[in-house]
């Protein structure tokens, strides 16, 4: 379980997280939605110890992710998996290599089953016999697949995906969206999603959250959020672009 | 007005020593995760070879070059005094201890340097740095160190090359073109020319080594600003670099002469 207690971050004056308090329930998919530029990244760059906060915690299973030395972090790290908004695959390694990376820097697994490995993961996430081909050979949701495959492939207890829809086409993010959903469930793993395709969070949350103004104004099921009352949700869910929320 | 000059130089200097403080602190860190097990031999070697391997054919012609303006211009003023017979160890103490390594190093920071900062700007622009960090795997061990090793292994390698290649350049225009004696050219290189000269240049480049290395990473590890940020630590990178290899010449030359 994740457990983030008034987090605070500002950047230059601005406040960006202004005491975020939220729990990523364990075993369950939780979305955490909200307009661009409301910290959504900045968040979940936190719960990895990417950024240090100016004040707050975060508590994976106990652990303070804030109070933890660099070496302490990275034990914590090795729990986790992220698919990053562009996938971030490295561009000089292939597929296999992008994907078995984690395995070849933390296990004494030897290439072949390393590969056998990889080549799991990639029928998971619905490829095959790409293994040889580099990054910018891929198609945008092939690099989020791989990106999936990559996070997926130390079986983390937990998995964070940024904007893992953006840049894909409606038809490429349900499939995106389908196999979040699988992998969730053959792997029982804890997945937080931030996002604002509405669509996604609705097909895939257990429970949703929104970020707004630094804080967690609203979160609960699919179901208590569409019938919420709060006239900034209602706003944000429906995309209207006249309400609270400005356009600019 | 002054207050704002004032600022605006208080700024810079805040920004050159927190540049300085952190290039430091990177190289630290760089030289600490050499000696620290997992050692990757295989990021190593890859960088060995892009910056070793890929650069000897610019500095076979940067070193054949410059040997043979030092012969023609060392002959034209050596044969002022009857002296022509100094033109190879001319070329040969010029190559060894001052232009073999500084122009290797240049030459090195403008294609390696470049590109290394252009790599990392890249990879921390896309965020395969931070990915790397969400992987558990400490970016300056993986990433800095082996580019760091591969300067101080390489440099000094390269800087042999455009030594041989500088006499050789010379011998060409000397023997062939101005008639010098053969055996008179090579002779006098072993008259005159020590193992304490050509060492004097490989301890050079091996800081020179060090700076394109640090330089280059530190631009690219800290690039921001899309793609102009990219070009922007490309530049930076080779402009610093070349600035400290000229400046730690200087240093260096005056630290081992006295």
């Amino acid at each position: 379980m994740i457990k983030i207690i008034d987090l605070k971050k500002s950047f230059q004056g601005r406040d960006v997280l202004d005491g975020v308090n939220l729990t990523i329930e364990k075993g369950k998919i939780t979305v955490i939605i909200g307009r661009s530029g409301e910290g959504k990244s900045v968040l979940i760059k936190h719960i990895i110890g990417l950024m240090k906060p100016d004040s707050g915690r975060i508590l994976i299973d106990g652990d303070d992710m804030t109070a933890l030395r660099e070496r302490e972090l990275n034990e914590v790290r090795k729990r986790f998996g992220m698919l990053f908004q562009g996938a971030a695959l490295f561009d000089s390694m292939t597929v296999a290599e992008n994907i078995g990376f984690p395995l070849v820097e933390h296990t004494n697994l030897d290439d072949e089953e390393v590969l056998k490995i990889v080549g799991e993961k990639l029928r998971r996430v619905g490829l095959e016999g790409v293994e040889s081909l580099m990054p910018a050979q891929l198609s945008g949701g092939m690099k989020k697949r791989v990106g999936l495959a990559r996070a997926i492939v130390m079986d983390p207890e937990i998995v964070l995906f940024d904007e893992p829809t953006s840049e894909l086409d409606p038809v490429m993010s349900d499939s995106i969206a389908d196999l979040v959903l699988e992998t969730q469930q053959a792997l029982h793993t804890t997945y937080a999603v931030i996002t604002h395709d509405i669509t996604l969070a609705y097909k895939i949350a257990d429970r949703i959250a929104m970020l707004h103004g630094g804080r967690i104004i609203e979160e609960g099921s699919v179901e208590e959020m569409k019938s919420n009352e709060n006239p900034i949700v209602r706003q944000f869910l429906e995309g209207r672009a006249q309400g609270p929320l400005k356009a600019y | 007005m002054i207050m704002k000059f004032l600022e605006a130089v208080g700024r810079r200097a805040d920004g050159v020593v927190n540049a300085t403080g952190s290039m430091a602190i990177m190289l630290g860190q760089a030289v600490m995760f050499a000696f620290v097990p997992p050692v990757k031999l295989r990021n190593i070697f890859k960088q060995m070879s892009f910056v070793g391997v890929e650069s000897v054919y610019v500095v076979i012609l940067t070193g054949t070059f410059t040997g043979m303006v030092l012969a023609l211009q060392s002959f034209n003023a050596l044969k002022r005094f009857g002296a022509e017979s100094l033109v190879s160890p001319t070329v040969a103490l010029s190559m060894a201890r001052e232009l073999g390594p500084v122009l290797t190093g240049l030459m090195v920071t403008g294609r390696a340097g470049s590109a290394m900062a252009t790599e990392l700007g890249t990879m921390r622009l896309t965020e395969q740095i931070d990915a790397l960090v969400t992987m558990a795997v400490n970016p300056v061990r993986y990433l800095v160190t082996p580019r760091v090793i591969a300067g101080v292994t390489m440099f000094p390698l390269l800087t042999i090359i455009a030594d041989f290649s500088g006499v050789v350049g010379g011998y060409v225009v000397g023997v062939k073109f101005l008639g010098i004696n053969s055996a008179v050219y090579t002779g006098r290189i072993m008259d005159f020319v020590t193992v304490h000269d050509i060492f004097y240049g490989l301890k050079k480049s091996l800081v020179f080594g060090v700076i394109t290395a640090t330089v280059a990473c530190f631009h690219g590890f800290y690039a921001k600003g899309g793609a102009e940020g990219v070009g922007r630590a490309a530049t930076g990178s080779v402009v610093m670099g070349s600035i400290l290899i000229l400046m730690s010449d200087y240093l260096l030359s005056s630290l081992m002469t006295y």
